[in-house]
């Protein structure tokens, strides 16, 4: 299995609430799904993809959860374009 | 021993939590269940107008451009009946230190953080004012955690809510990235539990009166240029906060015949707390989700007593459709030069549609613009409904159906907005009052209070009293 060196930017996920656990009066959709939450940060320690892992994000803090991503990165974009919008107000034209 | 961290025992503990990382004791300011005592909870913060002022210009906050929007004020009176066509002025609150007008409210938070001696300060909020405290506690030397609504539970991610947290870990805070669901609280005061930060939350009387600084710089910039006061402004409205405080700079400038009216996209018919629709919506704030529910009970927020009341300053509120939206906002590029995030070109589209009702010597002001980009742009937005299933078409903006489909007009003429009746929510408002304590109940102190916060007098309120009963 691939070992991540420690210090690699990597992104962690945790489990917050499991379904059963969730607030009350939420939609069902919502209810059948665990309430999760992921956060970046630099592996103290060296990790597996999957496996537990230990971050310090970037206040310094030290949070654990299961090593999701190595490099989380920032890929939005504007988008295929939207032939639609292209002739709106050509010429100066409302 | 370790706490119960379960979700009812975390929300039983609420109060305590609060009061711990606001300093606030919102108890204070309690007269009934119903009643509390506002202004003074906003005098308590303890900042002149002279103070805010000196304090924004310390972090890249304020001062910022108002625009005559010359092309698009023309292209609107050619459509107009003769004599009317306002002018449209634009406040160019982008030019903020992180791209919004959020560094206002943002900015009196970080700064009495600080002073209070907090190391940190943290924020829920899917929106830009995760940026605005992300850059004003760099600014203040204070560490920063912003917990965002962004994924459903397949992981997709609201390009524009991505492109938010972006800018958030840019300015060196920890960004928190959650699934759909109205735990993003929870999570909130776990946070400040575990970190003793302060909570940096929207709805704070410090937040409400950094925004005050918006409505005094309108009218000072509108007197000098066209020796009047505004006849209308045009807030975007979601939570309340930015209407509230620019109506009470424009109050405290003596501004006061000015026309409040408050703009939401129309979102009507999907579900704010559904992993379904979550994504299938095209704006992530500024829409009837927040607008409404917050407009007709702001208590339901993060602190006991919220100091945004948006009802209390609000003269009219206007809806748009997105597809408006998107087509006054490819206006603004076109005919303005100037390209500008989806917040501010909510209440834009707004003031196309009203400045064509009003006289040609009237002016109309949008209060706010917002910087835009990758995942903000309305490009970004269309692309991502049509890859999530949304219709986009040009057509009648009458046809739109939010979750659906997105129509853009074909013509500026299409571009008409509709009318939320107020009175409506007023009544909303005191029906969600009426559940603390019953209307037959409510002491003179209580309706002068309630009829003060929906901008009515206590004869309105009586004669309404018999519809409350139901």
């Amino acid at each position: 299995m691939n070992t991540i060196p420690a210090e690699t930017w990597v992104e962690i996920e945790q489990v917050i609430l499991t379904p059963a656990q969730r607030a009350p009066g939420i939609p069902d959709d919502t209810r059948a799904t665990p309430y999760v939450r992921r956060i970046s940060g630099f592996l103290t320690a060296p990790a597996a993809v999957g496996g537990d892992a230990t971050i310090r994000t970037l206040i310094g803090r030290t949070l654990t959860g299961t090593l999701r991503v190595v490099n989380p990165s920032y890929s939005h974009s504007f988008g295929d374009t939207v032939p639609e919008l292209l002739n709106i107000g050509l010429g100066g034209q409302a | 021993m370790s706490r119960d961290m379960s979700y009812a025992a975390v929300m039983a503990r609420k109060n305590e939590i609060m009061k711990a990382s606001l300093g606030i004791d919102f108890s204070a300011y309690e007269q009934s269940p119903v009643c509390f005592d506002y202004e003074r909870m906003m005098r308590d913060t303890g900042f002149s107008h002279e103070d805010l002022v000196r304090i924004q210009r310390e972090t890249k906050v304020g001062d910022t451009p108002l625009f005559e929007l010359r092309n698009l004020t023309e292209a609107v009176r050619k459509i107009s009946a003769p004599g009317k066509g306002a002018t449209i002025l634009l406040k160019d609150e982008a030019a903020n230190a992180s791209g919004s007008f959020k560094a206002r409210r943002a900015s009196i938070s970080c700064y009495e953080a600080k002073r209070r001696g907090f190391a940190g300060v943290a924020t829920a909020t899917s929106g830009n004012y995760g940026a605005a405290v992300a850059s004003q506690a760099a600014q203040r030397g204070l560490k920063c955690i912003v917990l965002q609504e962004v994924y459903d539970s397949r992981g997709v991610g609201q390009p524009e809510i991505v492109e938010k947290g972006r800018k958030c870990e840019a300015f060196g805070a920890e960004v928190h990235k959650l699934t759909v669901g109205p735990e993003l609280f929870y999570c909130l005061l776990t946070t400040l539990e575990e970190t003793g930060f302060f909570n940096a939350s929207l709805y704070t009387p410090f937040g409400i009166r950094g925004i005050e600084t918006l409505g005094t710089e309108i009218a000072a910039q509108v007197r000098a240029r066209y020796q009047r006061d505004p006849d209308a402004v045009i807030v975007t409205h979601a939570g309340g906060g930015n209407l509230t405080g620019t109506a009470r700079g424009l109050i405290d400038a003596g501004a006061s015949k000015t026309r409040i009216v408050a703009c939401s996209v129309d979102l009507s018919g999907l579900h704010m707390a559904s992993d379904h629709d979550f994504n299938r919506k095209s704006f992530t704030t500024g829409h009837t989700g927040f607008g409404v529910p917050f407009a007709t009970w702001p208590d339901r927020t993060d602190v006991p007593r919220n100091a945004a009341r948006s009802m209390r300053y609000m003269d009219e509120y206007r809806l748009v459709m997105q597809g408006e939206v998107f087509y006054v906002t490819e206006l603004l590029a076109k005919l303005e030069g100037i390209e500008r995030g989806p917040a501010g070109n909510t209440s834009l589209t707004a003031a196309v549609a009203m400045a064509r009702e009003m006289d040609r010597d009237q002016i109309v002001v949008v209060q706010e613009t917002e910087y835009t980009g990758a995942g903000k742009h309305h490009n970004s937005q269309l692309a991502f409904a049509r890859s999530m299933g949304i219709e986009v078409r040009r057509g009648d903006p009458r046809e739109n159906i939010p979750g659906k489909n997105i129509v853009i007009p074909e013509r500026l003429e299409q571009v008409r907005g509709h009318d939320q009746p107020l009175d409506k929510l007023r009544l909303s408002y005191l029906k969600n009052a009426a559940k603390l304590v019953p209307a037959d109940r409510w002491t003179a102190a209580d309706k002068a209070f309630l009829s003060a916060d929906v901008k009515k007098d206590p004869a309105w309120l009586e004669s309404v009293l018999p519809q409350l009963k139901a």
